[in-house]
């Protein structure tokens, strides 16, 4: 099933969550609504949820206005981030609630609740807790039993507010892979929300990022990565060194000194120059663009990160390969292998 | 020098501690050996001539002249009417104000809506009001001469003094007790799992009957039992609204008020043995219901 929202806007009080945002997903598509906090990326999934209604704008389920049925009959798979799990039923019974709410003229029989919610508790791996209560769970197996609960009722979208988020970060890692295999063997159009770049860039097919009620990028982890649309996705994604310059006729100034980097041609005024940490090439004092010395080097896995006192003023760090040896106290001149500038403000 | 000099002549305390001063030591929160018998000898000491004796006291009066005696006078159809009359107002009480609690609470945990605190304050007015002052507005409201008396009286209905007037009174006097236990119950609930079970494809009816009624359950039957527990003892308001009438408008407790003022010691405190039951009945389910109650309550991770 696709889905698209057109123009939705959605205030609480004063405060403007979603802004006039337009997305298509795709059928089968696995897509991360990414974004700090604030930025309106829950509220835009409850909204398509029909857990929230917006105050403009359209949301269509393959075509059709959704807007014309509630949360109750949109068919939609929800997996709530602390995962509001009914604490008085067994898991058994948590995950046949949709089957037993079904109106009696389609309702399966008994018999055929068993069979399905067995499966179910198969596909998510944890058949031997059915008859455990959500209190003896683990944070992850409430999540998986959340995921199997909202799949039994054969959703024709999955959503997921910060699937992994109440987890420690190994149990995350495990799961994101799960994930992943869970999407490609049920194919069913899945939207999850996060905060962690890490996991919406390693899971989903496509990432949405999001910035104050306003969508800033769409495209592939790839695409969001090495081709940031906006000053925001570029510090939000991945850590990048930001520099104040300044442009004029496509001539970059750092501290009024000429920096060796062109502006692209619709830039002008004050700009922010992004590189990537590992993107500024060290070499001697006297090459590159930018000029310093080092005064902290630290190492961690396979990296060291050296911070350095620019001579134009500003400290920056930068991340080099370990054999690279770095001394502090040394005046080295940096390069940057890829940057790009996006007007300020 | 002189900080050697000051440090020589510091310690002025034994060389060796005593066993109190290390378990002091060991254990910060630990009192005196002294000052702990002293607490705890008073708090008992409080609660035996402020509980426990009014207690016995109660019951070595009723018995005073033999089982027979209290039992006959249990019989006497006077008191069957007030048991019977009790028993009455406090299942009204408790029935309106379940309902009324419920949806109180429901609307105060899960709805925001302009009005909320003051809701909330009015739900507590009955605790900050005298009784008296409960059935008063009653009187004024029902009465002879009160706002809807005229009209009642041309129509035939009996308000004060009777049935209605009672229970209308006693329910005053309770409706806080229901919504009260709920609601902090509820608040910390949230609405999640109703969302989800809206989003599975459950019904209002169902989402209520399923999910929501379920998780305060114990919460429920605790609201209930304070709130019956009050009816079936209040005597203020209902003292002002029901007339006395023998045999008629009087509750157990006006009962035992009667009968104490007409010496009648065997009968009036065999009535209050009754509420007295009544009273250590309440207690013990009480202490059952508050560790369920526990349960009910989220727990996360």
């Amino acid at each position: 099933m696709t889905i698209e929202a057109r123009g939705v806007v959605k205030t609480f009080g004063t405060f403007k969550a979603l802004d006039g945002v337009d997305l298509k997903v795709a059928n089968g598509e696995l897509l991360a609504l990414l974004g700090p906090s604030g930025s309106g990326k829950t509220t835009l999934l409850r909204i398509i949820a029909g857990l929230e209604w917006p105050d403009a704008g359209e949301i269509l389920f393959d075509g059709e206005n959704a807007l014309d049925r509630g949360a109750r009959e949109r068919h939609v798979g929800f997996v709530f981030q602390h995962y509001a799990l009914f604490r008085h039923m067994s898991v058994f019974e948590n995950v046949a609630f949709g089957l037993r709410v079904q109106p009696r003229r389609i309702r399966k029989s008994e018999a055929q609740i068993r069979a399905r919610v067995k499966e179910l508790l198969d596909l998510v791996q944890l058949d031997w807790l059915a008859d455990r209560y959500p209190s003896q769970l683990s944070g992850g197996q409430r999540q998986r039993i959340a995921l199997a609960r909202a799949l039994a009722i054969e959703p024709r979208i999955l959503l997921l507010d910060e699937p992994f988020g109440a987890l420690d970060a190994k149990v995350r890692k495990e799961l994101r892979q799960w994930l992943r295999t869970l999407h490609h063997s049920i194919n069913v159009t899945s939207i999850f929300v996060t905060h962690d770049q890490e996991e919406a860039l390693e899971v989903a097919h496509r990432v949405v990022v999001m910035d104050k009620g306003r969508i800033e990028q769409v495209g592939s982890p790839n695409d969001v990565y090495d081709a940031p649309a906006t000053a925001f996705v570029h510090g939000f994604i991945g850590e990048s060194i930001m520099l104040p310059v300044e442009v004029s006729g496509g001539a970059v100034h750092l501290n009024g000194r000429p920096l060796d980097l062109a502006a692209p041609g619709d830039t002008a005024g004050a700009s922010t120059l992004f590189v990537r940490r590992h993107d500024m090439v060290i070499g001697p004092a006297d090459s590159g663009t930018l000029h310093g010395a080092i005064i902290h080097v630290r190492s961690f896995g396979p990296v060291q990160r050296a911070e350095i006192a620019l001579t134009e003023g500003s400290t920056i760090e930068i991340d080099a390969p370990r054999d690279r040896e770095l001394k502090i106290g040394d005046r080295i001149g940096l390069k940057p292998r890829h940057y790009r500038i996006f007007a300020s403000g | 020098m002189s900080i050697e000099m000051t440090l020589q002549r510091a310690p002025d305390r034994p060389a060796q501690p005593s066993d109190v001063e290390i378990a002091a030591r060991r254990d910060p929160r630990a009192e005196p050996t002294v000052v702990r018998i002293a607490l705890i000898t008073l708090a008992i000491g409080f609660l035996s001539v402020f509980v426990v004796l009014p207690l016995v006291v109660v019951f070595v009066e009723a018995f005073g002249k033999g089982i027979s005696a209290y039992l006959s006078a249990l019989a006497d159809p006077e008191a069957w009417s007030a048991i019977r009359l009790t028993l009455g107002v406090a299942a009204v009480s408790v029935g309106t104000n379940l309902v009324f609690g419920l949806a109180a609470a429901w609307a105060i945990a899960k709805f925001d809506f302009p009005g909320k605190t003051v809701l909330i304050t009015l739900i507590d007015l009955p605790f900050s009001v005298s009784p008296v002052i409960s059935g008063l507005v009653f009187v004024l409201l029902f009465g002879a001469q009160g706002f809807f008396g005229p009209w009642l009286q041309s129509h035939g209905l009996q308000i004060l003094f009777a049935f209605p007037g009672i229970a209308l009174a006693t329910v005053f006097v309770t409706f806080p007790f229901v919504a009260r236990a709920l609601i902090p119950l509820m608040q910390e609930q949230g609405t999640q799992e109703e969302e989800a079970a809206i989003s599975l494809g459950a019904s209002g009816l169902q989402t209520f009957f399923r999910v929501t009624l379920p998780n305060i359950k114990w919460g429920v039957l605790y609201g209930v039992l304070l709130c019956n527990a009050r009816a079936m003892g209040e005597f203020g308001a209902v003292s002002v609204v029901s007339g006395h009438i023998r045999g008629e408008t009087n509750t157990m407790p006006l009962l035992v008020e009667i009968l104490y003022n007409e010496y009648q010691m065997v009968a009036s405190f065999a009535i209050a043995s009754l509420l007295a039951m009544l009273a250590l009945i309440t207690l013990v389910a009480k202490t059952i219901l508050e560790r369920n109650i526990d349960e009910d309550l989220p727990h996360d991770h």
